[in-house]
């Protein structure tokens, strides 16, 4: 009985987390019931991750700009003008693909530098650069395609966009051995990973969550990417770019809370001037997160001319209103310090479900657009409402030097992101499968392919 | 004499799991100076939110009378309305907008929405007249000083026609003097029949301001003390506030001092805005191991610019001078450069400058000194959460946990966190900017005992406060500025208030 009452306690107190989980399963139910049962189909389930990888790829770096109280409204429009270098090198020069993709991480790891440096060194505010850039990048995008597409990429590129592993059991069986072998194998690492987790934390005396709702949560987990793994497994198999999704996702993961790297931006994001005389280089790590951000745009860029096999001069537009929108429906803090890679990717998906479902039933961009900015509202306007409702918001605090003792803030204000997502973010390459494309995948919505 | 205007009546707040205020009881009587004492946390924001309706009627228990008459607000311009009017500590003023625009935000001098500049420019003057200022009401506010910002927020309130005066720890951010005009004004407002609730940590204030205080603790009221049943001591408040006696406010520390760690030559700095002002000229001192050196000086006087010039630079621009560490010269002219020399800023402003707030206490105290932890760039994470709970046991850190939010705690577990971070950055020479601001008593000791430890481990500790008796308490010798100037060096034994007051008024050509 106390351990309900633990567990209830709980769960009111990780609000946020509890809550954009459920959401993404109730809009999940919602619309697998709307749609007579078709947005749940493998074929369905595989075409969400393909068509929301590169949003994904975007959101990662998004939310570590957000972190660390910036922005990037530039995203869409320097992947935009990746896809067209890629074009000119791979298709009007034959580059060789090995050849072509890190040149273009290369480009974009330099159009990051450029914009790191006015940002950072400069101290520009990043929304500013990054409006400029939307807007040079755009340029310079209609420029190297001379206002034409560039078509068709050779298959070893198209593969990035829309390849799967090879079925190793040759086509016969019902499910794809390969996919099998991995799901399986990465629930098992993430349940061990969570308890590990929990033994360290009961070691050291830490707060750790109640054993009801670990363990419900971890069992939650571990059907999901079972789930997933066996639709995935019962149409083509494992979709190429989730296994780049994967690798992202862990490894920034991992970076974010682990290296000396991430928590400077935690710390830059949380108090810049405290950062600051804590002998953190605050310049050099904003702009190497930007140089980060335009890896991960030419990433992007390229998956997604790799899914159309074409470099378009509208290419890549509005991908930074979706990679933003994912990060702060994925609980990141506008005023930076707050957010994870887990939450951003959970919140991509909330935008990407949206889009494949609202497609598939029909329902028009001007409709989509109204859901899609509602939606985005609410999930911040609940943050919001959570803080002032657990007595002192976080700008109320700060405001009042000395007024935040314990009994006044008793119930914790922020939404404390950072603990649980450790074990959270290990779940993401499983839970990065349904979602849809957003505006840049009109042509290539869910109905085509049903 | 004795009429009550606020009667406040078993009044409890709740927040989730904690119980904020229990059962408080206060009785203000008209035309007095009513000091609310208790250490940080003990609830008197909380009572003095209640009271002046940010939190409504309905979400506390017990009743409230003022002037006889039961109140039920629903938000702060309900309880203004009735003449209580707050004004918080931190000021609310808007620094581009002038005086008379600030006196009269919210409640402008218009007709049919459009502002009677004339009206609003001659009643400011009106106002600034009764708080004793002579500014010219357009001034933007920015161009005062705090002191007389602080004195523009009574103004404001009296605008208001105020009967109940709450000022939260208004002398915080004050110097002496500031501070000695704003408690002469209180008195001189009490002669007119304004009643003021005053916060204060600073007990000399109390005993020359207040004729009667209340003390919480822990939420409860403690006892209400009358100056006119001579019951108002330092040794009462104190003993009330933390429930015990303090034997001495000072540890008992023998220093065994070494050589000089730390010399700083000729500095010059500065205004980073202002070209044409030097703020500190030509400063040099000296610290050596195992010393507690105080700096003193007026607000303005230049210690902390001086203090964050020498830490990498982090203030004014234009500086020279020359730092030495053991006898060698060496450059601190970045954060990183200086912590490698092994010297340690704690600033004067913890919430701004020193803690993330919205980090754990583990990783607050690891900031620092990241790479101690890390391997090739990644962090062993149990291994902080071991050292920061070393440092939660050794400094005797109140919190749940190690993972608790630093925004959570009171001011002096957040000195603390902030101490422990530049303890594992394992300095050589700790500059301590206003340790104990902010911070009740007995944490106060706390920190004193901090600082004598880390003296008696070998350390070199620089203190800058604006609390004399503080300097005397714990140091072994100090300086003193003026107007940039280190106009006097005054070993322990010959330090008293008045020399060093002495020295900080002086003016140096």
């Amino acid at each position: 009985m106390s351990a309900l009452r633990e567990s209830l306690g709980f769960l009111t107190s990780r609000l946020r987390q509890v809550g954009i989980f459920v959401a993404l399963i109730l809009i999940v139910l919602l619309f697998q019931v709307l749609t007579d049962g078709i947005l749940l189909q493998p074929q369905n389930v595989t075409n969400l991750v393909v068509q929301n990888s590169y949003i994904l790829i975007l959101a990662i770096g998004m939310v570590m700009v957000i972190i660390a109280g910036h922005i990037d409204l530039s995203v869409g429009s320097i992947a935009g003008f990746i896809g067209a270098v890629s074009g000119v090198m791979i298709v009007h020069w034959g580059w060789a693909w090995w050849i072509a993709i890190p040149a273009c991480l290369l480009v974009g790891a330099l159009v990051g530098a450029w914009q790191g440096y006015w940002i950072a060194y400069v101290g520009i505010p990043a929304f500013i650069v990054t409006l400029a850039g939307m807007l040079i990048f755009r340029g310079l995008t209609l420029i190297t395609l001379k206002n034409q597409q560039i078509t068709p990429f050779p298959d070893e590129l198209r593969a990035l966009g829309g390849g799967f592993l090879p079925d190793i059991s040759g086509g016969t069986s019902m499910l794809e051995w390969l996919t099998v072998i991995l799901g399986v194998g990465g629930t098992a690492a993430i349940l061990f990973q969570s308890i590990k987790e929990r033994r360290i934390r009961r070691k050291f005396n830490l707060e750790n969550e109640p054993m009801a709702w670990f363990a419900t949560k971890t069992a939650f987990i571990a059907v999901l990417m079972l789930a997933i793994t066996f639709l995935l497994a019962s149409y083509r198999g494992t979709p190429i770019v989730l296994i780049v999704l994967a690798v992202l996702v862990i490894a920034y993961s991992a970076l974010m809370s682990n290296s000396i790297f991430g928590r400077h931006t935690y710390a830059i994001g949380g108090n810049l001037h405290a950062a600051e005389l804590s002998g953190i280089k605050t310049k050099a790590v904003t702009f190497r997160l930007f140089v980060n951000m335009g890896v991960l745009a030419a990433l992007a860029g390229l998956v997604f001319t790799a899914r159309l096999n074409s470099a378009q001069p509208a290419g890549g537009t509005g991908f930074e209103l979706d990679s933003i929108a994912a990060a702060f429906i994925g609980g990141a803090a506008v005023q930076g310090g707050i957010g994870t890679v887990a939450g951003a990717m959970i919140g991509g998906l909330i935008m990407g479900v949206l889009n494949n479902g609202m497609s598939i039933l029909g329902l028009g961009t001007d409709y989509q657009q109204l859901i899609k900015g509602l939606v985005l509202l609410l999930a911040v306007g609940f943050d919001i409402f959570n803080k002032n409702r657990s007595g002192g918001g976080t700008t109320v605090a700060k405001r009042f030097k000395w007024k935040t003792a314990p009994s006044d803030s008793a119930e914790e204000p922020m939404p404390a992101a950072k603990t649980p997502a450790a074990v959270a973010a290990v779940a993401e390459p499983a839970v990065a499968k349904p979602a849809g494309g957003t505006v840049g995948a009109g042509p290539v919505s869910a109905v085509e392919n049903s | 004499m004795n009429v009550p205007i606020l009667q406040m009546r078993g009044i409890t707040k709740t927040f989730p799991g904690v119980k904020a205020l229990q059962d408080v009881t206060l009785d203000v009587n008209r035309g007095e100076v009513h000091a609310i004492c208790g250490e940080n946390g003990a609830g008197k924001s909380t009572l003095m939110k209640v009271l002046s309706g940010v939190y409504p009627h309905n979400t506390f228990d017990g009743d409230i009378l003022f002037e006889n008459e039961p109140c039920d607000f629903s938000t702060i311009s309900d309880s203004e309305k009735r003449g209580i009017v707050i004004i918080h500590q931190e000021l609310a003023l808007s620094p581009y907008l002038s005086i008379a625009e600030n006196i009269f935000l919210g409640n402008e001098l218009a007709s049919r929405g459009w502002v009677d500049w004339r009206k609003t420019n001659l009643e400011a003057a009106k106002l600034l007249a009764r708080v004793g200022l002579s500014e010219n009401p357009v001034t933007p506010i920015q161009h005062i000083s705090v002191g007389k910002q602080q004195l523009v927020e009574i103004a404001k309130a009296l605008s208001k026609e105020v009967k109940l005066l709450i000022l939260d720890e208004p002398t915080a951010a004050l110097n002496d003097e500031d501070s000695g005009h704003l408690l002469d004004l209180i008195l001189h407002l009490k002669g007119q029949g304004v009643t003021s609730i005053i916060i204060s940590h600073k007990l000399n204030e109390i005993r020359k301001v207040a004729d009667a205080v209340t003390i919480i603790r822990d939420g409860r009221t403690i006892e209400t003390l009358r100056l006119d049943q001579g019951q108002i001591t330092q040794e009462r408040i104190i003993r009330g506030m933390v429930g015990r006696d303090l034997e001495s406010l000072y540890p008992d520390r023998t220093p065994s001092i070494g050589e000089e760690v730390l010399r700083i030559e000729d500095w010059t700095v500065q205004h980073p805005q202002d070209h044409s002002r030097t703020v500190v000229h030509n400063a040099s001192l000296n610290v050596r191991k195992g010393e507690v050196v105080g700096l003193a000086g007026l607000m303005g006087a230049g210690r902390t610019e001086l203090a964050m010039s020498v830490f990498g630079r982090t203030y004014g621009r234009a500086v020279s001078g020359k730092v030495f560490k053991h006898g060698q010269e060496i450059n601190t002219s970045t954060v990183p450069e200086a912590i490698r020399h092994g010297i340690a800023y704690a600033t004067e402003d913890r919430k701004h400058y020193g803690l993330n707030l919205i980090e754990d206490i583990k990783r607050n105290v690891s900031m620092a000194a990241l790479g101690k932890l890390a391997k090739r760039g990644w962090v062993d994470r149990n291994e902080e959460t071991i050292v920061a709970n070393r440092y939660r046991t050794s400094m005797n850190i109140k919190a749940p946990s190690v993972a608790a939010i630093t925004g959570k705690l009171s001011g002096g577990n957040q000195q603390k966190v902030v101490l422990s971070k530049w303890m594992f950055s394992d300095p050589d020479v700790l500059i301590l900017d206003e340790p104990t601001r902010g911070i009740d008593v007995g944490a106060k000791f706390e920190i004193y005992t901090i600082i004598a430890e880390l003296a008696a481990e070998g350390k070199a500790v620089i203190v800058i406060s604006s609390e004399l008796p503080e300097l005397l308490g714990i140091c072994d010798r100090i300086y003193t500025l003026s107007a940039g100037h280190i106009t006097g060096e005054v070993p322990i034994a010959e330090a008293t208030q008045e020399t060093l007051m002495h020295y900080m008024t002086q003016e140096k050509e």
